[in-house]
């Protein structure tokens, strides 16, 4: 009996819970990584009761099934008491059967059908609103399923504030940060690969997919920046020039803009030798968010400083400090969340920290505070929806939830909860739809909150081609 | 013939003439209402003290007279328990709507021959009364979207022959019916219940 225990070490500790496997009960296991232990069935060759070995669901299964069984058999396995009963019944109601019973008849050649390209014109004469042609008004309030679609186990994911952790590209493809490991999971296939563990350098402190989607740009802990290429999962370069951790990291075209704790944010273009672009500086601590444009005119960048700053594309290629476009220092906590909204230019959406709880709208143009609401809670990341104009939120203390809220009026649509710690990191799905959620509770979990893919499969069509377009460039890397 | 009798007195024969060509029409009345066949088929005429409009294309017209015929004659032996219109679509085969004429025949009249009084009057307003329901029951009814064809089923009693030309069928069914009871002939001998299923639909 002396090596029954069983000292989990880590290596076996890992073993227990598999990196983004399907969890199929939608709670999360219960319990971090750490504390995880299976309890172990013993084995001996005599029988000792103990309660923890024991299945008494099985077991009262077991008892229940078989009687119900039986009497199922019992019925099905006699006809002739069926026989029996039918004919019982029909001689106690003789009388009411003869009445009843009828034969149904019908003549053998039908109708012809009505004539080819006939339209039921009767739906026009009653439904005057609807325009003809139009089968079916637009629905003005959609389902949004409260529930979150798939789950799966993230074992190790940082439960820090300041990272971004998750990203989904272009291919369709999910990079997720679980402590010193990326693992990329395909949402095509649901496959999962390992692009890279870093144990001296971690842990990972940020992804970013180019735009793309091939190459991954990886933030460390040890100040480093490395670019990865997903397809033949090896290591293209490493671009120096931070001194603390790289938090948050963000693509305009073949520029990568990284953030650290060292309050700067550097440009690199990857594809010369001497990456660095351009250096700015003007945070005060850790610069925790980082978002381009859409148009890639325009920089957002948050603090740990409870600034904002909005940068120029131009000035911010030039060598040396630049001057930033606006400094928006109305937020009262970390500004972690960013997010530029896809169908208003110069439109920026922000979310503050534990003390601000505030989503805050920007006209970057002029740097004016266009609205601002209390959300009660942390706000940890900002998407938009790229079909409707709705924003989704991630919070923090006390619910965890996601918050889908209408734009501009900012009615909140819906609230899916189901995290059981804060809600870190949000990511969207290449054609819009579908949301990834990293938390706290080391989960990953799939919504369905911007709608079903139905409606707008050619313009989602066009957009890859477009991206595809503006990256041949990057394709050139080296 | 019921012509040669006085107007009040409703012989069995009469009755079922007078069942037989009102189900012929509330048939017609369904076809038009529901728009199953273009409206340029149909014709107007003067009957029951109201416009109908009846279907001239000839297939559909010879259906549906073929059809009354039989029923006529199966009126006279009390054979027959139910008449329904289906309503289903082509191209799912799904039933989308019964028009239900559940038939009551009176056994006296139909063993002894005695003949009942009923003002012809009186059948007319009742009849006016089912046909109405129908032209008013386009404003409840969903909307047929799709292309449609209409059967016609007969519920008779086991003990009759079944004629040449006519097979068997199923129910024809439908799930999760709405049911909606309409108004009542009574002609004294024959008593017809008019009711009107429809699939029911959650919009929205």
């Amino acid at each position: 009996m002396a090596n029954v225990v069983h000292t989990p070490t880590k290596s076996d500790g890992r073993s227990d819970r598999y990196p983004l496997k399907e969890q199929l009960s939608p709670e999360p296991l219960g319990r971090k990584t750490p504390r995880s232990k299976t309890p172990k069935r013993q084995k001996s060759d005599r029988f000792i009761t103990d309660r923890s070995a024991m299945d008494f669901n099985i077991a009262n299964y077991m008892l229940g099934g078989v009687k119900e069984n039986s009497m199922n058999n019992g019925a099905v396995h006699s006809p002739s008491k069926e026989e029996y009963k039918k004919q019982l019944a029909e001689n106690l109601l003789r009388v009411d059967n003869n009445q009843r019973q009828s034969r149904i008849l019908a003549f053998k050649s039908k109708p012809p059908p009505p004539p080819e390209g006939f339209e039921n014109d009767r739906k026009f004469l009653y439904s005057q609103n609807v325009a003809p042609g139009q089968a079916k008004p637009r629905a003005l309030f959609r389902h949004i399923p409260q529930t979150a679609e798939r789950t799966l186990d993230a074992p190790d994911l940082l439960d820090d504030y300041y990272l971004n952790l998750l990203d989904w590209s272009a291919n369709n493809v999910l990079a997720v940060a679980l402590a010193n490991t990326v693992y990329l999971w395909d949402a095509t296939s649901s496959s999962i690969a390992e692009l890279l563990t870093a144990d001296e350098d971690g842990p990972v402190t940020s992804v970013q997919w180019a735009p793309d989607g091939r190459y991954l740009a990886v933030g460390l802990n040890n100040a480093d920046v490395q670019l990865w290429d997903s397809q033949e999962l090896r290591q293209l370069r490493s671009l120096k020039g931070h001194s603390a951790r790289v938090g948050s990291l963000a693509w305009n075209g073949p520029v990568l803009t990284t953030g650290s704790r060292d309050t700067l944010i550097i440009n690199h273009d990857v594809r010369i030798r001497d990456h660095v672009i351009g250096t700015m500086e003007a945070h005060e601590q850790e610069v925790c968010g980082l978002k381009w444009s859409p148009s890639g005119q325009q920089l957002a960048s948050g603090g740990n400083d409870n600034l904002l700053h909005i940068w120029d594309a131009a000035a911010a290629s030039t060598q040396g400090p630049s001057p930033y476009l606006h400094r928006l220092d109305d937020h009262k906590a970390a500004v972690k969340a960013l997010a530029w909204c896809p169908f208003q230019s110069n439109l920026l959406a922000s979310g503050g920290g534990t003390a601000d709880r505030c989503i805050k709208f920007w006209n970057t143009h002029t740097g004016a505070c266009l609205n601002s609401i209390d959300t009660e809670s942390q706000v940890c990341a900002l998407q938009w929806s790229k079909h409707e104009r709705e924003l989704l939120s991630s919070h923090g203390f006390s619910q965890n939830q996601l918050c889908l809220w209408k734009y501009p009026s900012m009615v909140k649509m819906a609230e899916l909860t189901g995290h059981t710690s804060r809600v870190l990191h949000l990511a969207q799905s290449p054609d819009g739809y579908t949301i990834a959620s990293a938390a706290g509770d080391e989960t990953l979990r799939f919504w369905k909150v911007f709608g079903n893919p139905e409606t707008s499969k050619a313009s989602s069509k066009a957009k890859g081609k477009e991206v595809g377009s503006v990256l041949n460039s990057l394709t050139r890397i080296r | 013939m019921a012509s040669n009798v006085t107007r009040d007195v409703i012989t069995l024969k009469g009755s079922a003439a007078i069942v037989s060509e009102f189900l012929n029409y509330s048939v017609n009345s369904i076809l038009y209402q529901r728009g199953i066949y273009p409206a340029d088929d149909f014709t107007m005429v003067k009957k029951y003290g109201m416009s109908l409009l009846v279907c001239q294309q000839e297939q559909v017209k010879g259906f549906i007279d073929t059809n009354t015929k039989q029923i006529a004659t199966w009126l006279e032996t009390g054979n027959i328990q139910r008449v329904v219109m289906v309503i289903a679509s082509i191209a799912t085969k799904e039933v989308l709507e019964r028009w239900n004429f559940i038939i009551e025949s009176d056994q006296e009249v139909l063993e002894k021959g005695v003949a009942r009084e009923k003002s012809d009057k009186d059948i007319r307003t009742e009849i006016q009364g089912i046909i109405r329901q129908i032209v008013s029951s386009v404003t409840f009814l969903p909307n047929i979207e799709d292309a449609c064809t209409f059967d016609l089923l007969a519920y008779t009693s086991v003990e009759s022959e079944v004629p040449a030309n006519w097979g068997e069928s199923d129910a024809q069914l439908i799930h999760n019916p709405q049911n909606v009871k309409l108004r009542t002939v009574d002609t004294a001998v024959h008593k017809v219940e008019a009711m009107v299923s429809y699939k029911f639909t959650e919009e929205f």
